[in-house]
């Protein structure tokens, strides 16, 4: 063990005293600038406008492919909310199966790696960039995106690999090669190793990158300004000891405290907004104007649309295929079980708590503007804000006009949400690069140690081409698994009738009210 | 059998305890069958890492295996031994919704467990297995002092 860890902090060491980081421009400055060269033609194809607009094509691939699965599965989002409850709440939960997996953990370890930093950071940039009317487009976009979830968590568990030795392995990458030579259909296996590669780099960015540089900017917010390679290093260190060193106990405390670090979240927007509940009507006036006229944003209600459903896809994950790694370990002899239970994840995830972040921060007046117009005062492409802030340090700033000791707590918060999320995403990435290069312990370590890196490359970097890298690497995950999906829902169809009619008839049992 | 009773194991002297007044009433009895119940304490609502999830299956498994061989089982062959009529049983989950769950399941009689209470803060603040098992269970209960 001592062995490993001193290999590994070895490695860290090396990266961070490369001579040529040292020069001019400092170690951030340098890494900065060979991260935006290395990543800028990957991030400029997957982010190209579609011809003769300003809309890029992959919004348009996600939007389209959400509205799909909402038609095509009949609102399953209204049809299974209520069931989705009573499936977590354990009410069709065999006693028998106690000890398994509950749909409830299932859900809660999704949700662990996906509310975080776009919840806090990502929604900040979407409401400082497209105004609060992208708030609307993102609570459509996380009720839309409730039916992409339903398919994919569903093909996950139906899909997943169960070895020998009781362990379990879900994900895109299986149900797109099972399902695909199921239905007799080519190209399956190249698809999902295609999903493997991008949800590897989707792992090293969005997972690790964006989480790590957040927590920088937000630590640095407190204490004044300091390199990112500091943050980066401590952070690497940590998630070095729990991934590669295997001190759970670290994980299993962030674990715990991370629900409860989100319900105190959502408890101070709540009193932040029972405070100023006289602004809560005209909070949602603006969303709703906004939505549609885009009130001077640039890019007018496009603009709005746009950030709105990028920062939701990047929040709740709905239609990358990542949930699907976490929902497939569930104990339940029904796959779609899952697939309704996965609903709420977009529901918590975008509807509350991104919509609680939008309404503080359009609250709270930290948006400068005109008030001869009504329309919001432009910065460049970004609103003018009070404070000259973005990102996480909106959102901190914004809580900190309802409860000045606010920043100190979302400050442990974005810490232990970033932690949490990078050890989620390092287990996504890691089941993408064993799907790759085997199960072995010389890849899983080849892996970990180059997750570690990136923490620190994230950490260094500005904000810029991190977000740019880590909304790329996701949204390429979801070019590939929405493909996929298309040619699986029919699967998830069968399934979903079948599950819905033995339901009615009461074939499927409940065990108790 | 024209009485069941199920008797709450715990791995400790405590247990030990329920099984001497559990064999006291099946000897006063005659016709009696005793359950030994072990309990591992388990919720749903908990949280977990996805590489938890992975492995849960397997931990459960050993899990069971290993509260079987170490107290279940030498348990029931102690009372085997003794000529009692005896079975073993493992569970996942709250301590007293269990038994009295596998209690209510068998049609037991009654359910028999020893007090264990360290008087620690917590089961001051949210009360032992044993007083939520004497508040809840659907069944006649003794607990052994």
């Amino acid at each position: 063990m001592r062995k490993i860890l001193q290999t590994g902090l070895a490695l860290m060491a090396t990266v961070v005293s490369v001579p040529a980081f040292a020069q001019d421009g400092g170690i951030d400055q340098a890494v900065n600038d060979a991260f935006a060269a290395a990543t800028g033609p990957f991030v400029n194809f997957i982010f190209a406008p579609i011809p003769g607009t300003a809309f890029p094509w992959i919004v348009m691939w996600l939007v389209i492919a959400a509205t799909v699965f909402t038609l095509y599965f009949g609102f399953i989002q209204v049809r299974g909310f209520r069931h989705s409850i009573q499936l977590v709440k354990g009410e069709y939960s065999d006693p028998d199966d106690a000890g398994e997996v509950s749909h409830f953990q299932a859900l809660t370890t999704a949700l662990s790696g996906t509310v975080g930093l776009g919840n806090i950071a990502g929604v900040a940039v979407a409401v400082g960039i497209g105004g609060p009317g992208a708030t609307f487009w993102m609570i459509l976009a996380g009720l839309l995106g409730m039916a992409s979830k339903f398919t994919e968590c569903t093909l996950g568990v139906k899909y997943r690999n169960e070895y020998a030795d009781g362990t379990v392995s879900g994900g895109p990458m299986y149900y797109i090669s099972k399902g695909f030579k199921e239905r007799g259909l080519p190209g399956g296996k190249v698809l999902a190793l295609l999903f493997s590669v991008f949800c590897i780099l989707g792992a090293l960015g969005g997972g690790n990158m964006f989480q790590a540089n957040q927590a920088h900017a937000q630590i640095a917010g407190l204490v004044g300004d300091f390199p990112g390679w500091i943050t980066g290093v401590i952070f690497a260190v940590i998630v070095f000891a729990v991934i590669v060193g295997g001190i759970k106990s670290i994980a299993n405390v962030t674990e715990k405290v991370v629900p409860l670090m989100a319900v105190l979240y959502v408890g101070a927007a709540l009193i932040i907004l029972i405070i100023n509940y006289d602004k809560i009507g005209w909070a949602f006036g603006q969303i709703f104007e906004g939505a549609f006229t885009g009130l001077g944003v640039a890019g007018g209600m496009v603009g709005a649309l746009i950030q709105g459903f990028k920062r939701a896809a990047f929040s709740n994950e709905a239609g990358v295929g990542s949930a699907a790694i976490a929902h497939s370990a569930v104990r339940t002899k029904e796959p779609v079980t899952e697939g309704v239970v996965s609903l709420l994840e977009p529901f918590v995830d975008t509807v509350v708590i991104c919509t609680m972040t939008a309404l503080v921060i359009t609250i709270s007046g930290v948006l400068v503007s005109d008030p001869a117009t009504g329309n919001y005062v432009l910065n460049g492409s970004s609103i003018q804000t009070v404070g000259d802030v973005s990102g996480v340090s909106l959102t901190s700033a914004a809580f900190a006009q309802g409860l000045s000791w606010f920043p100190y707590v979302l400050a442990i918060a974005v810490i232990l949400f970033a932690f949490s999320t990078m050890i989620s995403w390092s287990y996504y990435g890691l089941k993408a690069w064993t799907y790759l290069f085997g199960e072995g312990k010389t890849a899983e370590m080849f892996f970990k140690v180059m997750f570690c890196v990136f923490i620190v490359i994230g950490a260094a970097a500005s904000l810029g081409p991190v977000i740019d890298f880590s909304d790329a690497a996701i949204f390429a995950m979801a070019v590939v698994n929405i493909t996929a999906l298309y040619f699986l829902m029919p699967i998830v169809r069968r399934e979903m009738n079948s599950y819905f009619e033995r339901l009615k008839s009461g074939e499927i049992r409940r065990f108790k009210n | 059998m024209t009485a069941k009773i199920v008797i709450g194991l715990d791995g400790s002297e405590a247990g030990d305890r329920a099984v001497a007044y559990a064999k006291k009433l099946s000897s006063l009895i005659g016709d009696c069958e005793l359950i030994a119940l072990y309990v591992i304490e388990w919720s749903p609502f908990s949280f977990q890492t996805a590489e938890e999830n992975a492995e849960r299956h397997k931990r459960r498994e050993a899990e069971i295996a290993a509260a079987t061989s170490r107290i279940v089982e030498p348990a029931v062959n102690a009372l085997k031994a003794e000529g009692f009529v005896a079975r073993g049983m493992v569970k996942h989950g709250h301590v007293a919704d269990s038994l009295n769950a596998v209690a209510m399941a068998e049609k037991a009689d009654q359910i028999v467990v020893a007090r264990a209470s360290d008087g620690g803060i917590a089961s001051r603040v949210f009360g032992t297995s044993t007083a939520h098992l004497a508040m809840t269970a659907e069944v006649p209960v003794t607990i052994v002092g």
